[in-house]
């Protein structure tokens, strides 16, 4: 059993601060972290590898500096560690960032085969949640985004069966391997590395892999294989500073409640309407 | 306000080959029947693109032949749509990322698109990441605004990024469709005209269930389900530490029924036991966008922030007016959440009661 999962270093989006002038992300000093949500898949790859055994390396696309994260997932149980990391990647959207993740992926597989990539849901600083269906759809997996639990892995039969997130409700799905899960936040909690793996992390030899060695084409990659273009980057209007403060008439809860009330629906005449025809309804 | 930082991409000529990529079509997402409401807004949006464009808007409706979808291929029309494309098989009844990515691959190549919209749900964000794999084009995540530039007919797709700091506008340029999953409730909903015709186009993409790998074991209905459901509740009624004592989060319910609310909390009172953390709001929790959040005896710290400030309207209710929830709340009140809740209560519940008997 061989699990890959995919993560990626993000600045820490609590402390991203904006440039008042140049209306640019200030970098410098915010702490770069494991994606969160990569956390919650990290932990379900170390909990399959707890129960059924299996090897989990980790693999990420980023800068050099993108080691940290790499370490910090090794310190937490993962067997090995892939830092796949080329100037030609700079610029990539999602379609090119899956492209080139997959690349990596297939090359792990050449000498053990893949049965789970996990991604994180998506980042917190890009937010797109595309990497992962991306890699799935390439590597031909069955896709499991939004995954809430894993009920059953049988190794032998190599069958998943999975609950899924949807909008009204829960899927429940069963499928066979090899598949690419994403699992959705609040699912488990990352686990504290052991003693010994801190070691193994700190004196572990990266495997650092280029393009060429990955055998990604240039053409497909970077801000070339992009589709996207970022056209324009800018600051939200700011929103009224602070909270409109409401002033009752009289000093007591009752006036408070009734000037609350008729300020709500001042500011929301719609949700008045759908409260009112609520009630009606007998609901 | 804006600064536009690399203005590449407006000047941009589409080459000769993708022009014949025409109209603008909305993915219409239906689970068992139920339209997601998403999909009416993008209709409505997908209107105004078209007209902008000068072309038609075409609405794609996937699922196993039935009553609803027919409905839904009617409804489609009355919000916006000129064609429907009515993509039926036995195996789309339950969405399965993989027959619905071949047949929506099939189909966009098919009958050429210049832009596809979907839901930035747990459905739409699956399909279109998929899709958009298939089709080798651009994809923009979960947008907020969506426009059309004049000069070389593209679309601009804003959206925000490193977690609501910033916006970027983003486009495709040589490669279409152009792609996009747009968040709910923002766009407007449309005014269903049930004057409006369309016309129908019938596909049957002849599926093989033995192809599909995944099956669908069971669908857990979250209105089967006990536990909050607050993701998708349109009104949130929240506590903090500022509520005292376990006892006191009885209030918070007794409001939470009479608005047919969920109710939320604040972590340290999941770690106190008041709450399970099916409950708790922010970073170690839920993410929640409903229409009116109600915060009582809430602080306003970071981590709680990051889950809720972009509810439609907020609404804080703290004894100390200098408490940091009234830097981004919308409307404020300093008071005894003690006290104001059971008004609030009693408040509502009179205003919506007189209303019954009116109506």
């Amino acid at each position: 059993m061989h699990i890959v999962v995919c993560i990626k270093q993000v600045p820490d989006s609590a402390q991203i601060r904006i440039h008042p002038v140049t209306n640019t992300i200030m970098r410098q000093g915010v702490p770069a972290i494991i994606n969160p949500f990569d956390l919650f898949s990290l932990e379900e790859a170390l909990r399959l590898k707890d129960k059924v055994g299996a090897r989990v390396t980790v693999l990420t696309m980023g800068p050099p500096m993108a080691e940290t994260s790499l370490r910090k997932a090794l310190s937490l149980g993962a067997d090995d560690a892939v830092l796949l990391t080329d100037r030609k990647f700079a610029g990539s959207d999602t379609l090119a960032t899956s492209y080139a993740l997959t690349s990596a992926i297939q090359k792990l597989a050449e000498e053990d085969p893949v049965d789970i990539v996990f991604c994180g849901k998506q980042t917190v600083d890009g937010d797109t949640a595309q990497v992962g269906p991306g890699i799935a759809t390439r590597l031909g997996f069955e896709q499991l985004t939004y995954i809430t639990k894993i009920e059953d892995l049988n190794t032998a039969s190599k069958e998943i069966v999975v609950q899924r997130r949807s909008e009204g409700g829960v899927q429940v799905l069963k499928t066979k391997l090899p598949c690419m899960i994403t699992m959705l936040e609040g699912t488990n909690t990352i686990r504290f590395g052991k003693m010994d793996d801190l070691f193994r992390a700190a004196r572990y030899e990266l495997k650092t892999w280029s393009r060429d060695f990955t055998g990604a084409e240039e053409g497909r990659v970077g801000l070339k294989g992009s589709p996207t273009v970022v056209s324009k980057v800018f600051v939200p209007k700011p929103r009224a500073e602070k909270a409109k403060m409401i002033v009752a008439d009289a000093d007591t809860s009752e006036a408070m409640a009734a000037a609350a009330i008729d300020a709500i629906f001042a500011a929301q005449p719609k949700l008045a309407g759908d409260l009112l025809a609520r009630a009606a309804a007998g609901l | 306000m804006s600064e536009p930082s690399k203005p590449q991409g407006r000047k941009f000529q589409l080459p000769e080959h993708l022009k014949i990529y025409k109209n603008v079509w909305v993915i219409v997402e239906q689970e068992r029947g139920i339209v997601h409401s998403v999909s009416l807004e993008l209709l409505g949006e997908a209107r105004k693109l078209a007209d902008k464009l000068g072309v038609e808007v075409g609405a794609v409706v996937l699922g196993a032949e039935s009553p609803d979808l027919n409905r839904i291929c009617g409804d489609a029309i009355g919000y916006g749509a000129d064609i429907v494309y009515k993509v039926t098989d036995p195996a789309l009844a339950d969405y399965r990322t993989d027959p619905y990515c071949r047949v929506m691959t099939d189909v966009v190549n098919t009958h050429k698109p210049e832009i596809v919209l979907l839901g930035a749900t747990t459905l739409g964000r699956d399909l279109a990441g998929a899709i958009a794999t298939t089709l080798a084009t651009g994809l923009t995540a979960d947008c907020t605004e969506l426009d059309i530039y004049a000069d070389n007919r593209s679309l601009a797709a804003t959206r925000p990024t490193f977690g609501g700091t910033l916006l970027c506008t983003i486009q495709t340029l040589a490669y279409r469709p152009q792609m996009a999953t747009v968040r709910p409730r923002v766009m407007a909903m449309p005014e269903r005209d049930d004057a409006r015709t369309g016309r129908v186009i019938e596909i049957q993409p002849d599926l093989r269930e033995e192809d599909i790998v995944t099956k669908v074991l069971n669908f857990i209905a979250d209105r089967e389900q006990n536990e909050a459901q607050l993701a998708f509740a349109d009104i949130i009624v929240s506590a903090g530490k500022g509520l005292g004592k376990v006892e006191n989060m009885k209030l918070v319910f007794d409001l939470a029924k009479v608005l047919g609310a969920e109710v939320g909390v604040t972590r340290p009172l999941v770690q106190a036991g008041w709450a399970t953390n099916d409950r708790q709001v922010g970073q170690t929790g839920k993410t929640v966008r409903p229409k009116l959040y109600i915060a009582a005896g809430i602080s306003g710290a970071i981590q709680h922030r990051v889950g809720m400030e972009k509810s439609d309207l907020i609404l804080a209710i703290n004894t100390d007016p200098n408490a940091t929830i009234f830097d981004f709340a919308h409307l404020g009140l300093v008071g005894d959440a003690l006290k104001i809740l059971p008004a609030l209560t009693d408040a509502f519940g009179r205003r919506l009661s007189v209303n019954r008997m009116a109506g």
